[in-house]
């Protein structure tokens, strides 16, 4: 199993833990990940405010680069996903703008790369027996929130990724760890993510509402799949016990850290030291050796 | 929200600038109030989604820009999710905000204009995002300087900030990019 791998910027500096667990789960199931050589910024949401054919020429630059290695892309962050599957989209159904990235980036592309989330690839391609088959520590139980956010959800037509008000794709991963899912309403609420820096007051009130909602249903921890709902759910916490006087101490961590470590992979290998909240109560739990 | 509309002549005719921007027929919105009510900022401001498209539909021109929803919008797409009429909120948002940096529109809590254009910067000079050099040039800009600092020292200690940027990404395609004039696309 070979993919062509979009790691996305995200990964160069706050994600680093992301990249770290995906690599090492890649590797323990054997699905060969080939960093796309000299990628470049997908433009994220600055992009998308400021000009049409930007957001949709930086992805399409990338998608090229794949194209020419003959494999589908791989993609983990959520932003970089959403931007991808946009640019496909467009290009498949907007000729105006096709013409326009072709003129821009003096290539025209046809918007046939497909693209998929790491995860969607674990459960469509690994498969779920081969999975359980692989994990040699469980979750003994643990009570999980698996939250989605926005961006890998929405729009539904464009990333067909799960159910858009309730996806459960990650749930089952949960469950399959032997992992307690938590039903729980915020799986899909927006945590503010492109605003971590410029409207910090936003991410404080959205990723507030959606932790409060994660401990009064019950969560031990929860699970993302996203760098940028992983930062405002995880760092501002701090901030959130400053102007809310809430103190919710609950981990929260790329559900590739949990893979890797009910696959047995040290959680040091998985950059589990990079949480500010600490997961040393998760780590012991499952009990794999640093 | 009460829309004001005046009764002198407005300038321009937004709704098709909008329209022509996005893609997107404003006109068509059955004001049901969907998008306001799953909105995740709709609590922070007074401004709902649902009154952007109806001050559109009454043509009350740039006065528009003043609402700070358009800029604390996530684009987390939530209301185009719920539109029976499959209006692209998020899109029309996007518009808006292109065409209130074009027309100078008023500066908004958080500079969101200027953080894009600190991050926008470093992506055409390295091909990717460098950190430091966004946050840098954003905070020196909107006077936020003290914001976070509590957070560097842990954040270089876990890796979670690269102190210099990466020189991998092939600008092949980027230099193109940005060679080009922005902010005013046409779809
Ligand atoms: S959900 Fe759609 S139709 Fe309803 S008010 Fe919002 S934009 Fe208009
Ligand atoms: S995309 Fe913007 S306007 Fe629409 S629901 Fe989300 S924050 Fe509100």
């Amino acid at each position: 199993m070979r993919y062509s791998y979009y790691p996305g910027c995200s990964a160069e500096s706050t994600a680093r833990d992301q990249y770290m667990s995906v690599n090492e789960v890649a590797i323990a199931l054997n699905i060969e990940l080939i960093e796309i050589k000299g990628w470049t910024c997908c433009g994220s949401t600055p992009a998308h405010h400021t000009d049409k054919i930007l957001s949709i020429a930086l992805p399409v630059a990338n998608l090229l680069m794949a194209q020419k290695t003959g494999l589908e892309m791989v993609v983990f962050c959520a932003a970089c996903y959403n931007r991808m599957k946009v640019a496909n989209h467009e290009i498949q159904t907007n000729p105006e703008i096709r013409k326009e990235i072709a003129a821009t980036l003096g290539e025209d592309y046809d918007g046939s790369v497909k693209v998929h989330h790491f995860i969607e690839v674990l459960i469509k391609e690994i498969g779920v027996k081969k999975l359980k088959e692989a994990f040699t520590h469980s979750l003994y139980g643990l009570k999980v929130a698996s939250y989605y956010g926005c961006l890998l959800v929405r729009p539904k037509d464009v990333t067909q990724f799960d159910d858009p008000e309730n996806p459960t794709i990650m749930d089952k991963l949960i469950k399959l760890m032997g992992g307690e899912m938590i039903d729980w309403p915020h799986k899909v609420e927006c945590c503010g993510g492109g605003f971590a820096l410029s409207r910090t007051d936003i991410v404080v009130e959205l990723s507030n509402s959606i932790l409060g909602m994660a401990e009064a249903s019950g969560a031990q921890c929860m699970a993302v799949a996203c760098p940028m709902c992983q930062i405002n759910l995880d760092m501002r916490q701090s901030d959130i016990h400053k102007i809310k006087g809430r103190d919710y101490n609950l981990p929260v961590v790329y559900i590739t850290q949990l893979l890797g470590l009910c696959l047995g992979i040290s959680p040091k290998k998985l950059g589990m030291d990079k949480c500010v909240v600490s997961p040393k109560p998760i780590i012991e739990l499952v009990k794999v050796a640093e | 929200m009460s829309i004001v509309i005046s009764k002198e002549k407005q300038a321009g005719d937004l709704i098709n600038d909008v329209q022509k921007l996005s893609g997107i027929d404003i006109r068509s919105c059955l004001q049901c109030k969907k998008c306001s009510n799953g909105c995740p900022v709709t609590g922070l401001t007074n401004v709902h989604p649902s009154d952007i498209i109806r001050a559109m539909q009454l043509n009350v021109g740039d006065k528009i820009f003043n609402s700070d929803l358009i800029w604390m919008c996530a684009s987390c797409e939530t209301c185009y999710a719920r539109c029976p009429m499959k209006i692209n909120m998020a899109e029309v948002m996007d518009a808006l905000r292109v065409l209130s940096v074009q027309k100078n529109g008023p500066k908004q809590k958080g500079n969101v204009p200027l953080f894009n254009k600190s991050f926008l910067r470093t992506v055409k000079m390295f091909g990717r995002t460098y950190d430091i050099g966004m946050i840098a040039a954003y905070k020196l800009g909107s006077a936020s300087l003290l914001q976070d600092t509590d957070k560097f020292p842990m954040m270089l200690l876990k890796g979670k900030i690269a102190l210099i940027p990466s020189f991998q990404a092939d600008k092949k395609y980027t230099r193109r990019i940005f060679g080009r004039k922005l902010g005013n696309t046409q779809s």
